[in-house]
C-alpha cells in the first residue's frame, strides 16, 4: 500500500510540475495576475507530494519491502539502518526521485525568499524549474520507477553496493545533487530574465546569492566524494580524472565562472550575455552529467546500469531543454547591449579573462571526457584518455588563471594603469618568489613542479595581505576600518585561500608522499619517512554484513609510539565483494596510510600492506572547505537580505560608490 | 547576431554524437570475433622484455585473456576480483598491458599484486585494435583451440564472474 501511495505522489507531483512550466509562463507573457499568482501556490504542492514520494520510499528500505523491486536489488535485511535510509538514493531509480526532490526544494526555497522580486520574475523563474521538473519526473514514471513492485516477493535483497557502504556516501550524494540542481535556480533566472527581455543589474543581484549557495553545495560535494575516494578505494588517490569526476568539475568550473561573470554584472552592468550564457551552460552540464553517468555511453566507476531507452530519453530531454534555451539565447541576447566600457586593463578585464580560462578549462575536460566517444561515433575505435592528458592541458591553463587571481581584487573597475599596479604587487610578487625558491630546500627536495605551485600559492596569499593592508591600515580607525569592509569582500578573501591552500596541499602531496608496498610476515617492521610501522597480525573479525580481517599496525617514531592503526579487508556476504578499508592517521602536516592488500598465500600470517605518508593531503580537503566558508560568508552579506522592493535603487547607488 | 548562434550550432553537433553514442553502448555490442580465432600476437612480456608471449603458446588449455592499464580507473575496481580467482587456481590469468607505460604498469603490480600468469606489453596498442578493444578493462575466455567463446567488457565483477565465466571455463575445460 505505501509504495503504491508513493508511486501516486509521483504522478500528482507531474501534473502539479506541468502546470507550474506552463500556466505562470503564458501568464507572465499575457500579463495575466491570476496565472502568474497560482506559481508559488503550485511550488508549495509539488514540494508536499515529492516529500510524500521520498518518504514512502524511505519506509519501504526501512521496513525491508522486499516486494519493492528497487529496495529488493539494493538493500538487505542485514544492511545497517542507517545504510538503509542512504541506500534510497543507492541506485538509479532512487537516486533520480533525490534529485527530484531537491528540486522541489529549491522551486519551493524560490517560491519563499522571492517576496522582493516583481510577480512576473517570480512567475517565470518558478516557471522553468517547473519545466525542468516535468521531464525528471516524466523519465522516472516511464522508465524507471523506483515503486515497481516484485511479485512474488523476494526472500531477501541484493544488498546495497559495499562501496556505497560507507559514512562518507551518505552525505555525498544529496550535497553534490544540491549543487547539481542548484544552477537550476541561476539557469531559471537567466531564462527569465531572456523571456522577460530585461537582463539589468538587478537580476544578477538577484541570481548571484542563489548561484553561490549552489555553488557551495558543489564545492562541498565534490570534496566529500574525492575525500571517500581517498579512504575507500585503498589506493591513496584522491582524483582519477574519472568521466562521472570530470562530469561535476565541469559545471563547478563554469560555475566559478559564473560567479565572476554575475559580480561584474551585477556592480559594473558588463558581460551580461556572457553572463546568461555561462549560467545556461553550467546547467546544461549539470544535466549533461546526469545524462553521462546512467545512459552508459562512457564506463566509469560510478555508472548506473545502462539501459538504451532511459539514455534516449534523457538526451532528447536534454536536446528540448538546452536547445531552447540557447535558441532563446540567440534570439534574445543580441538586444541585450554591452553594459559598462571598461579598459584593457581594469578588474573587469581581468576577471573576463579568468572567466575566458576557466571556461577553456572546462570545455578541455569536456574534450577529455568525451574524445572517446567522439572518435568512436566517427569509426576510429575506442580510445581512452588518461590522466596525463589533463594534467598536460590543466596545469598551464591554471597558472595564468592564478596570477591574475592574485591581481583582480587589487586591480580598480574601468581602468588601472599596468606600471602603477606592477609596483603596488613587486614585493608581493618577490617575497612569493622566494618563499617558492627556497621552501623546497627546506623540505628536503626541490623540483620545478613544486616551485610553480608554491610560487602560485604563495602569490595569491601575499597579493591578498597586500590588499588587505592597504584596505585596513590607514590613518583612520583600524577598527572601523574592518568593520567598514563588506562580508562578502571576506568571503571572497576566505575563498581565494582556499584556493592557496589547496595549492599546497597539491603540489606538497605530489612531490613528498612516500609509499612502500611491502610483504610483511607478522613483527615485521618498515620504516618510511621517519617512521617505523610494526606489522602485528591480522585476527578474523565478524560484521553485520559482513566478514574480513582487521590488521593491527604500531607505528613509532624514535622508538616513541605514534598510534596504532586497524585496516581492514572486508568481504561482504551477499555480493561476495572485497573491500579494503585503510586506515589513516590524519593529520595537520602528514597522514599516515596504511591498508591491506593480499594475504601472501602459504606463509605463516604475512600479508601484503601498502604504507603510504602523505605530507599536507588533508590541505586539499582543507582548501575546498574554506572556499565553500568564504561562500557562506559572500551570501550572509547584508545587501542580500533585502526586504522590499524598494531599497533596491538606494542600494544600487550605495554600492556603486562602495566599490568603485 | 551569427556569434549569438553558435552556441546552439556547437550544442546541436554535440547533441548528434551523444545520439550516436547512444548506439555505440560500450557495454552492449556483441564482439564480432567470438567463435572466431583468437588473433594471433607475438609481444614482449612486462617483467621479461627479452621474452616473447603469443597465444599460440597456449594451445591445448583454457584461458583467460585481461587486457588492463595502470591509468585505468575500473581496473582498480576489478582487480581485488582477479586477485581472488587466480589464488583459487581455476584458469590462468593473462594480462594484455594496453597503451601503458611498463614502469607504471609494473609499479601498479607491485603496489596491488599481481594475479596474472604473466603480462605482454601493448604499449602502442596495436593488439588492442585486432581484438575490438572497447575500453578498458575487458576479458577473453580462450578455449583449448584458440578460439574466443566469450568476452567481458568492463570490470570483472563477482556476479558476472560466478555466473558467466566460470560455468564457460568449466564447460570448456570439461571437453
Amino acid at each position: 500500500m505505501i509504495p503504491e501511495i508513493g508511486h501516486f505522489s509521483l504522478i500528482v507531483a507531474l501534473f502539479i510540475a506541468v502546470c507550474l512550466g506552463v500556466l505562470p509562463i503564458i501568464g507572465a507573457a499575457r500579463n495575466n495576475a491570476v496565472l502568474m499568482a497560482i506559481a508559488r501556490p503550485l511550488a508549495y504542492g509539488q514540494f508536499l507530494f515529492l516529500v510524500i514520494a521520498l518518504g514512502c520510499l524511505t519506509y519501504a528500505f526501512v521496513a525491508n519491502d522486499f516486494s519493492v523491486l528497487y529496495v529488493a536489488q539494493h538493500s538487505n535485511s542485514q544492511l545497517p539502518v542507517i545504510y538503509r535510509i542512504s541506500a534510497v538514493w543507492g541506485g538509479h531509480e532512487g537516486s533520480l526521485l533525490l534529485w527530484a526532490f531537491i528540486l522541489g526544494g529549491w522551486t519551493l526555497a524560490v517560491a519563499i525568499y522571492s517576496r522582493h522580486l516583481p510577480d512576473e520574475m517570480v512567475a517565470r523563474v518558478l516557471g522553468v524549474m517547473g519545466f525542468v521538473a516535468i521531464g525528471f519526473l516524466l523519465f522516472m514514471l516511464l522508465t524507471s520507477n523506483p515503486f515497481d513492485r516484485l511479485l512474488p516477493a523476494a526472500a531477501d535483497g541484493r544488498d546495497l553496493n559495499p562501496l556505497l557502504q560507507d559514512p562518507g556516501l551518505v552525505i555525498h550524494p544529496p550535497m553534490l545533487y544540491m549543487g547539481y540542481v542548484g544552477f537550476s535556480v541561476a539557469f531559471a533566472f537567466a531564462l527569465a530574465a531572456l523571456l522577460g527581455g530585461k537582463l539589468d543589474t538587478t537580476w544578477a543581484r538577484w541570481s548571484r546569492p542563489w548561484t553561490t549557495v549552489a555553488w557551495v553545495f558543489m564545492t562541498l560535494g565534490i570534496a566529500l566524494g574525492s575525500w571517500w575516494a581517498y579512504y575507500e578505494l585503498g589506493w591513496g588517490g584522491w582524483w582519477f580524472w574519472d568521466p562521472v569526476e570530470n562530469a561535476s568539475l565541469m559545471p563547478w568550473l563554469l560555475g566559478t565562472a559564473l560567479i565572476h561573470s554575475l559580480a561584474v554584472t551585477e556592480k559594473r552592468g558588463a558581460f551580461k550575455s556572457w553572463t546568461v550564457l555561462l549560467a545556461i551552460a553550467a546547467f546544461s552540464l549539470s544535466l549533461l552529467g546526469t545524462f553521462l553517468v546512467r545512459s552508459g555511453v562512457l564506463t566509469s566507476v560510478h555508472s548506473f546500469a545502462a539501459d538504451p531507452k532511459r539514455g534516449i530519453f534523457i538526451l532528447s530531454f536534454l536536446v528540448v531543454v538546452i536547445g531552447v534555451s540557447l535558441l532563446l539565447f540567440a534570439w534574445r541576447a543580441p538586444k541585450v547591449g554591452l553594459g559598462g566600457k571598461f579598459d584593457i586593463l581594469s578588474r573587469e578585464s581581468l576577471l573576463l579573462s579568468n572567466n575566458v580560462l576557466l571556461s577553456v578549462a572546462a570545455a578541455s575536460v569536456f574534450i577529455g571526457t568525451l574524445y572517446p566517444l567522439f572518435m568512436d561515433a566517427l569509426g576510429f575505435g575506442k580510445l581512452s584518455v588518461g590522466p596525463p592528458y589533463f594534467h598536460a592541458v590543466f596545469v598551464p591553463l591554471m597558472v595564468p588563471m592564478i596570477l591574475m587571481m592574485g591581481l583582480g581584487p587589487l586591480a580598480r573597475w574601468k581602468k588601472i594603469g599596468g606600471l602603477e599596479l606592477a609596483k603596488r604587487v613587486r614585493w608581493a610578487f618577490l617575497s612569493a618568489l622566494l618563499i617558492a625558491l627556497l621552501l623546497p630546500f627546506a623540505m628536503g627536495m626541490w623540483t620545478a613542479m613544486i616551485a610553480l605551485g608554491l610560487l602560485l600559492a604563495f602569490w595569491i596569499i601575499a597579493t591578498m595581505l597586500l590588499n588587505l593592508r592597504e584596505r585596513l591600515l590607514g590613518r583612520n580607525d583600524f577598527l572601523q576600518r574592518v568593520r567598514n569592509q563588506s562580508l562578502s569582500y571576506y568571503g571572497m578573501q576566505l575563498a581565494h585561500l582556499g584556493v592557496a591552500v589547496f595549492i599546497i596541499g597539491v603540489t606538497l602531496v605530489k612531490g613528498y608522499e612516500t609509499e612502500r608496498d611491502v610483504r610483511m610476515d607478522i613483527g615485521d617492521t618498515v620504516s618510511a619517512g621517519g617512521y617505523v610501522f610494526r606489522f602485528d597480525g591480522v585476527r578474523e573479525i565478524e560484521g553485520p554484513n559482513y566478514i574480513g580481517g582487521r590488521g593491527h599496525v604500531t607505528v613509532t617514531r624514535n622508538g616513541q609510539a605514534v598510534t596504532e592503526l586497524y585496516p581492514e579487508k572486508r568481504q561482504y556476504n551477499v555480493s561476495g565483494m572485497p573491500m579494503t578499508e585503510a586506515a589513516i592517521r590524519t593529520g595537520l602536516l602528514r597522514d599516515l596510510y596504511v591498508s591491506l592488500g593480499e594475504p601472501i598465500p602459504g606463509s605463516n600470517g604475512a600479508w601484503a600492506v601498502r604504507i603510504y605518508i602523505k605530507p599536507f593531503v588533508d590541505w586539499v580537503w582543507a582548501g575546498c572547505v574554506l572556499m565553500a566558508l568564504g561562500g557562506i560568508l559572500a551570501i550572509s552579506d547584508r545587501r542580500y537580505r533585502i526586504h522590499s522592493k524598494r531599497s533596491g535603487a538606494q542600494l544600487d547607488t550605495a554600492l556603486e560608490e562602495k566599490t568603485a | 547576431m551569427m556569434r549569438f548562434i553558435l552556441p546552439f550550432v556547437v550544442f546541436v553537433v554535440l547533441a548528434v554524437f551523444l545520439f550516436k553514442g547512444l548506439n555505440l553502448n560500450p557495454r552492449e555490442v556483441p564482439s564480432p570475433l567470438i567463435g572466431k580465432p583468437a588473433p594471433g600476437f607475438v609481444l614482449p612480456q612486462l617483467h621479461e622484455p627479452q621474452q616473447n608471449f603469443s597465444p599460440a603458446d597456449m594451445k591445448g588449455k583454457v584461458w583467460l585473456l585481461n587486457v588492463w592499464a595502470s591509468w585505468c580507473v575500473s581496473c582498480r575496481e576489478e582487480h581485488p576480483v582477479l586477485m581472488d580467482l587466480a589464488q583459487q587456481n581455476i584458469v590462468p590469468i593473462y594480462g594484455l598491458d594496453y597503451k601503458d607505460n611498463p614502469v607504471e604498469a609494473q609499479r601498479w603490480l607491485q603496489r596491488g599484486g599481481d594475479p596474472y600468469v604473466l603480462s605482454v606489453t601493448d604499449t602502442e596498442g596495436r593488439i588492442g585494435i585486432d581484438y575490438g578493444v572497447y575500453g578498458v578493462p575487458e576479458t577473453y575466455v580462450i578455449d583449448e583451440q584458440g578460439v574466443i567463446r566469450y568476452k567481458q567488457i568492463g570490470p570483472v565483477t563477482p556476479d558476472n564472474l560466478r555466473e558467466k565465466i566460470l560455468p564457460m571455463v568449466a564447460e570448456l575445460q570439461a571437453k
